[in-house]
């Protein structure tokens, strides 16, 4: 599936990926853990192509990612700030990503999943920013791809359009795609990562399931397990 | 690219700025050709405006419209589509709805006035097209300088700087040279500096057009001589163009390496 070796990233002096190996495993979900301005999203754009690696390689079905564009086909995105071009309809996003992956998507389904019937005419200024983020989630999923890819999924959401995501991913997963989701929602790790990587300064520092990692910390919750981690990082630094 | 620019165009062209600035063009098109009554005055104050202000708008539309969009930039990016076609796409989209409230703005007014007829039509030909050109330019230098600029203000600020280097400071530099070198023979030097600045390019096109380089003195013969023949014609638009399409390729280079 995607398969990362040795990915480098600096920005300026900053260095963000450091030499990163990573291989995505098919049909699970896996969780991205770190704290803030760990590499989370960097590593999530270069899978996309969003970031240009400075050194490394990532290739998707064996194939190098590198120059090429094709393979996004095979990739759902949903991106962590839903903002849209502001004079646009909510149906005419719709329709402009359907003309970009060409054909038509299976768009009615999600909009009726998430209640947006009322707002397809709406111009997209128009909406809240939890009805934004339904979009956005509409947007990710109306195309079947084998790979999606969710960057805090679940930002600005009510209880029920949280509940009908989680739905859907598990969903998805029974149909053996392959999930990568990078939250700061340990609930939402706990409830359905397979397994999680945990990212701590460009590498990674722990990959397993969450209970592996709650017990190599002798914790009883992820958020604990998570927060020892860097207190003794903190402990070590200092 | 199409399907981008097709959005990017339906998006622009009904936001509150672009009916704002097509009002703009149309009323005081109509007060001018109104009120003075006189085709050709009104064109050279039009242009007046028109070589003011539509740098301005393409400057200010560039950089807010990429700064605007960088998160719908990142969906498209992640999109099965080549980065080339998404920023020909935008700038397209930007240039050409900039370029459509300013065509209509500016035309209508003269329709409405019946002039198809008369030897003022080419003025005004002349003086859409490089309005056009001017919005294309512009519009292009401001995105270029805000894809390469991550911060906001900083980006901004240099667009303007750009705008009002070209609109006022370039002008003061060329009369300053040639107040300075009138003792030497300039003429060239003097046509070689304005296909460097599109705005006075565009400006000795519609000059030359309405006969009035007569008031220019001996420049304005040399200019009238240089820009009136076809092949000088032909210089300034090919000018024209490279203006546009130069920063078009740094933009198209730039957006190949850029991360978002």
């Amino acid at each position: 599936m995607i398969e990362i070796k040795g990915i480098k990233k600096s920005f300026g002096k900053l260095e963000v990926l450091k030499g990163f190996d990573f291989s995505l495993s098919k049909g699970k979900i896996t969780a991205v853990l770190g704290p803030n301005g760990s590499g989370k999203t960097t590593l999530i754009k270069s899978i996309l192509g969003l970031v240009i690696p400075s050194g490394g390689e990532i290739s998707f079905n064996g194939k190098s990612i590198f120059k090429d564009w094709e393979y996004r086909r095979e990739i759902g995105y949903l991106p962590q700030i839903a903002r849209f071009p502001e004079n646009l309809k909510v149906k005419e996003l719709f329709k402009l990503i359907e003309d970009i992956r060409g054909g038509k998507g299976n768009s009615e389904e999600l909009i009726s999943m998430f209640d947006l019937d009322t707002f397809l005419n709406k111009k997209l200024r128009q909406l809240s920013g939890g009805t934004r983020q339904k979009v956005n989630i509409v947007l990710t999923f109306m195309f079947d791809s084998p790979v999606y890819i969710l960057d805090e999924p679940t930002t600005g959401l009510d209880p029920i359009a949280l509940i009908r995501l989680k739905d859907l991913i598990l969903e998805k997963k029974k149909q053996g795609k392959t999930f990568l989701v990078t939250t700061h929602i340990m609930s939402l790790v706990e409830e359905l990562g397979d397994e999680l990587i945990f990212i701590l300064e460009g590498q990674i520092y722990f990959r397993g399931t969450h209970r592996e990692m709650m017990e190599a910390q002798k914790e009883e919750n992820l958020e604990r397990a998570i927060a020892k981690i860097l207190e003794k990082k903190n402990a070590k630094d200092s | 690219m199409l399907k981008i620019l097709k959005y990017s165009f339906f998006d622009l062209i009904r936001s509150r700025w672009s009916i704002i600035y097509f009002l703009f063009y149309f009323i005081t098109g109509m007060v001018l050709l109104y009120l003075s009554n006189d085709v050709s005055k009104a064109i050279v104050s039009l242009m007046n405006i028109t070589f003011i202000l539509t740098p301005l708008i393409g400057t200010i539309f560039g950089v807010m419209n990429f700064y605007n969009s960088r998160e719908f930039i990142e969906l498209l990016l992640a999109q099965p589509m080549p980065r080339r076609r998404i920023f020909l796409g935008m700038f397209l989209g930007i240039s050409l709805s900039l370029s459509l409230s300013l065509l209509l703005g500016m035309g209508l007014p003269f329709v409405l006035y019946r002039i198809f007829i008369s030897s003022h039509v080419m003025s005004l030909l002349i003086l859409l097209l490089s309005g056009v050109f001017l919005t294309f330019i512009f519009t292009a230098i401001s995105f270029y300088i805000a894809l390469v600029n991550e911060n906001r203000l900083k980006g901004f600020g240099m667009a303007i700087l750009v705008w009002l280097f070209m609109a006022f400071i370039y002008d003061g530099i060329f009369l300053l040279s040639l107040f300075l070198l009138q003792e030497y023979p300039i003429e060239k030097f003097a046509i070689a500096m304005s296909l460097f600045n599109p705005i006075d390019l565009s400006r000795i096109l519609i000059m030359l057009q309405l006969d009035i380089s007569a008031l220019m003195g001996y420049t304005g013969a040399v200019f009238h001589k240089f820009f009136s023949n076809h092949s000088g014609m032909l210089i300034s638009i090919s000018a024209l163009t490279a203006w546009t399409l130069i920063p078009l390729f740094f933009i198209l280079r730039k957006s190949s390496k850029k991360d978002f």
